[in-house]
């Protein structure tokens, strides 16, 4: 029992410390954290901010990374795991999914992705995110820590949650939440980020009365938006003069008010180049704190993104260019021209079931032009900046959160065998639904 | 589509310049402007030369050389020359070679033209009938190494159509693109899709098709070969009697029975779509009471449960490397299917069904390794000789030996990292996709489309045309073909 009695002080206090944070902070999720302490030594570790620690050790310590460096020493009691010719990295963050919304995409019973109605501004996902899906494990075991888990129905389709792909419930799996607002650009004709589903499916449209459509939406999507201005302004005014007449209760509207005042970052769902170019009037215009996720065409407008420092999460970049007379490779260097136009930009999959192969979408990136560092950095450090939680994950630093993986090798090379996954410091199992099967079936006599 | 066309031409002849100009080089001889006829007397013979060449029958060899003669390899090796001074030779120091990559399940150029999904028994339908030459998807898919498919019917019916195994010989007649030794072959299918449970928003009034059950399926198919015998008897019978009797009539030829007949008869390979084990199991000992033979078992996403008895009767699985759960017949499906079945004796390929993923079938190989510890080579063998195994194109195919076409993917690094592009994909002896020429034509394609839309314009009268209608722009196409659902 002498590992209860040494962890006995800093446990009271952590605990004490999340009581403190419970009450105190705005936040209303704590997450599980792992209580061993871990040292990771002998490891090539790629700290993604710092160089790169050819011989170094790690100390994983209250879920925390305690230490970091070359001439680190093991604290006593650690558990030392001996990484001789493997690496560490910061686990990776897939920065648009479904994760925990759906389990199998032909059964309506087992998806909750998408609400009915223009505007789900109140939806948030933290509340049905399945801790126990089976995609969670399949998806960490290739070293996916972290994800954007978002609703996807309407045009403002509501509020993502990040979460840790660990946990019993869903709020020790919450990173932020909300992490941002999710908008589906209105384009003329396609699907989800090629437009909204106008009209009944399948009847035919000309390109003209598409675009009447389309800009109809866009005048409603900026109407929603001032309502939930003047919502706010409103109830700041009362909240000063209790004599003014008390408005109605509008939950979608004052889900919006951090949005029109650019605290909550927007996430708009948008991808080709037209739709992209209004997409980036539109948020100039209403003054919006904006990440475009998909931008298929993004490339070709580079430097209008960069003018306006906006972030793109590129993905999924594992699919057929959007024009039969684009080059064959567009969507794999799109990463490219982005990242060497100044662009911000980080990876997603899009999916959930998919998620796992996050890394093979920055590596095919990579393969056309984008560097490999960056693809590195475009699934670790870059999508924990544009998506806030940089203070806490995305890189090997004293202070983050443990969210590390232990590889023999690249993590964005498919042969790469992922030997340990560190979540909020706790040494996950490598087992999953996936796994599982394989063991059975693999004794069949 | 009208206004689509001209794209279309366009890449076509983009795609067709790219190969003729490829061909060329070396000492041979041309006369070419960009875009223009191009007239080219070929080389004799082409030499790759000094690359790492993975055999997938015989291993790596390391500075090696193959000679290609009249679209045949006729010498593989350390020290392999030319004979015809004029060769031309292809530099591949640095760079990896290996066999052209096969597709054993697509639906590529037949968008459209998939499913004959109005009866449950379409036996005398024929893919080879409805391949478009002009699918983009077709150069994308050379661009990714991929230089044959076995081009599959949907999987709508519990006895689909016929295949067509094909090179992707753009710019040829599609006629000459089916391989004509493949030994013909038919799809199957079995669980959620042929009793169509997935498919929504049928038409106002249509009824629900029978079989809606995997018990009506194993009966749809027992059905339509009871029904062959007898046809297959009556022929027979007729054989035998127009010998002594000038003036028997024959019977009335059914196209949907002589497919079915082929397969009796050892003639028509079977190619089956499937989920589950226990339609596995029912299709594998249907077979047996009715006396044919299963080549292969397509998905297949649980023949990891059942690879003994697949094993046993011979049946290929053509799988995908890591898809699941997009419906309830793909939860069990785990990305160590093809590692277990090959371990349990299984001929196993990586196939794609997609338009997307067929682009990329030499990076899904590299997933038997990650999962389930399969060798490089066999790997490999998963997306090159193993398919041609299963497609009965082996001869000709799948690997880097002498006699063999010369199908050959030449790739700026090992086709398995991430990090590689393939170059140059060659076709019997022909260059069908090069990379620098494709990077070169760009610029040109770009100013002849801009060039294309202005006359456009001018023709309907001004920019936004007589109407006040801008001219209408390429739609997105959707993401892939494929009948996954």
């Amino acid at each position: 029992m002498k590992t209860v009695k040494r962890f006995l002080t800093p446990t009271v206090a952590c605990a004490a410390a999340l009581l403190f944070a419970a009450i105190c902070s705005p936040a209303r999720f704590v997450s599980a954290q792992g209580s061993e302490t871990y040292a990771i030594r002998n490891a090539r570790i790629v700290t993604v901010t710092g160089p790169v620690i050819e011989n170094g050790t790690v100390v994983i310590s209250n879920g925390k990374i305690a230490a970091v460096g070359a001439g680190v020493s093991l604290p006593a009691g650690a558990k030392v795991i001996d990484a001789q010719g493997l690496s560490v990295y910061p686990g990776l963050i897939d920065a648009d999914t479904e994760i925990g919304l759906t389990e199998i995409g032909s059964v309506a019973g087992s998806v909750d992705v998408s609400e009915i109605g223009d505007n789900n501004a109140n939806i948030h996902v933290d509340v049905a995110i399945r801790p126990d899906s089976s995609h969670i494990a399949v998806t960490r075991v290739n070293g996916i820590t972290t994800a954007l888990t978002a609703p996807r129905g309407g045009l403002i389709a509501g509020q993502s949650a990040i979460i840790n792909l660990d946990g019993w419930t869903p709020r020790e799996m919450v990173l932020k939440s909300p992490a941002a607002m999710h908008i589906n650009w209105p384009g003329a004709g396609g699907g989800r980020g090629f437009g909204g589903e106008f009209g009944p499916a399948g009847q035919q449209r000309s390109v003209t009365e598409l675009r009447r459509e389309q800009e109809k939406q866009i005048e409603n999507l900026k109407k929603i938006l001032r309502d939930a201005a003047a919502y706010g302004a409103a109830m700041d005014a009362r909240r000063k003069d209790t004599s003014l007449p008390k408005q109605n209760v509008d939950l979608k509207l004052e889900a919006l008010i951090p949005v029109v005042r650019g605290q909550m970052p927007v996430v708009i769902n948008v991808n080709l180049e037209r739709d992209l170019k209004a997409a980036i009037a539109f948020v100039t215009e209403m003054k919006l704190k904006a990440i475009i996720s998909g931008g298929i065409e993004a490339y070709k407008v580079a430097d209008q993104l960069k003018a306006k420092n906006i972030p793109v999460i590129v993905g999924p970049v594992l699919r057929v260019p959007v024009h039969e007379d684009d080059p064959y490779d567009a969507a794999f260097t799109n990463a490219g021209i982005l990242a060497k136009a100044g662009v911000k930009i980080a990876f997603q999959t899009n999916d959930s079931a998919y998620s796992r192969n996050l890394p093979y979408h920055a590596g095919m990136a990579a393969a056309f032009g984008l560097p490999k560092e960056e693809a590195l950095k475009a699934v670790t450090i870059y999508p924990a900046e544009i998506l806030g939680i940089a203070d806490r994950v995305g890189s090997i630093e004293q202070g983050k959160i443990a969210n590390l993986i232990v590889t023999d090798g690249d993590p964005l090379e498919i042969r790469t065998q992922i030997k340990h996954v560190f979540i909020n410091g706790r040494d996950i199992p490598l087992t999953s639904r996936h796994t599982e099967l394989y063991e059975k079936y693999k004794a069949r006599p | 589509m009208k206004k689509i066309k001209p794209i279309l031409s366009m890449l076509l002849t983009s795609a067709l310049t790219a190969s003729a100009f490829a061909q060329t080089g070396g000492n041979a001889k041309l006369t070419a402007g960009a875009g223009s006829a191009v007239a080219v007397t070929a080389p004799s013979e082409t030499l790759i030369r000094n690359g790492t060449i993975l055999t997938a029958s015989h291993g790596t060899i390391n500075n090696g050389s193959i000679l290609i003669r009249d679209g045949k390899i006729v010498e593989v090796g350390p020290n392999v020359k030319a004979r015809d001074p004029n060769a031309r030779v292809i530099d591949a120091t640095g760079k990896y070679v290996t066999p052209g990559i096969i597709d054993c399940h697509s639906h590529t150029g037949v968008e459209g033209n998939v499913n004959e999904g109005s009866l449950s028994v379409t036996a005398m339908v024929r893919i080879r009938d409805v391949i478009d030459p002009y699918s983009p998807s077709i150069y994308r898919e050379l661009a990714g190494g991929t230089t044959a498919a076995n081009v599959l019917h949907g999987s709508a019916n519990s006895i689909g159509g016929q295949n067509a195994v094909v090179k992707w010989k753009i710019g040829k007649p599609v006629d000459q693109w089916i391989i004509p030794d493949a030994p013909q072959g038919i799809k199957f299918a079995l669980g959620e899709n042929p009793k169509r449970s997935n498919s929504q928003g049928l038409p106002a009034g249509t009824a629900r098709r029978y079989p809606a059950t995997r018990m009506g399926v194993e009966e749809t198919i027992r059905e339509a070969f009871i029904q062959a015998k007898d046809y297959m008897r009556v022929w027979h019978e007729y054989e035998a009697k127009k010998a002594t009797d000038k003036n028997a009539i024959p019977p009335r030829r059914d196209l949907t029975m002589d497919a079915l007949v082929e397969i009796l008869e050892g003639k028509r390979m079977v190619h089956s779509h499937c989920y589950r084990d226990d339609e596995i199991l029912m299709l594998l000992n249907l077979s047996d009471e009715l006396g044919f033979h299963v080549q292969t078992l397509q998905h297949v996403l649980e023949g990891y449960k059942v690879a003994k008895e697949m094993a046993a009767h011979k049946t290929g699985g053509s799988t995908f490397s890591d898809w699941w759960a997009y419906k309830l017949e793909a939860y069990d499906a785990i990305p160590y299917n093809a590692a277990l079945m090959a371990s349990r004796g299984v001929i196993v390929s990586m196939n794609s069904d997609s338009d997307e993923l067929a682009r990329r079938l030499y990076l899904e190989a590299a997933k038997a390794m990650k999962y389930g510890g399969v060798s490089e080579e066999e790997a490999l063998r998963m997306v090159t000789l193993n398919p041609a195994i299963q497609l009965g194109i082996d001869k000709r195919t799948g690997s880097i030996d002498v006699g063999k076409d010369a199908d050959l993917v030449i790739f700026s690094q090992h086709p398995f990292s991430v990090y590689t592009v393939p170059e140059l994909t060659i076709i019997e002896g022909e260059v069908y996709f090069d990379r620098n020429e494709d990077l070169k034509q760009r610029e040109a394609l770009k100013r002849e489309k801009a060039d294309l839309i202005k006359r456009e314009r001018e023709q309907r009268g001004g920019p936004r045309g007589p109407r006040g209608e801008r001219p209408e722009e390429p739609q997105p196409r959707p993401n892939e073909t494929s009948d996954k659902l």
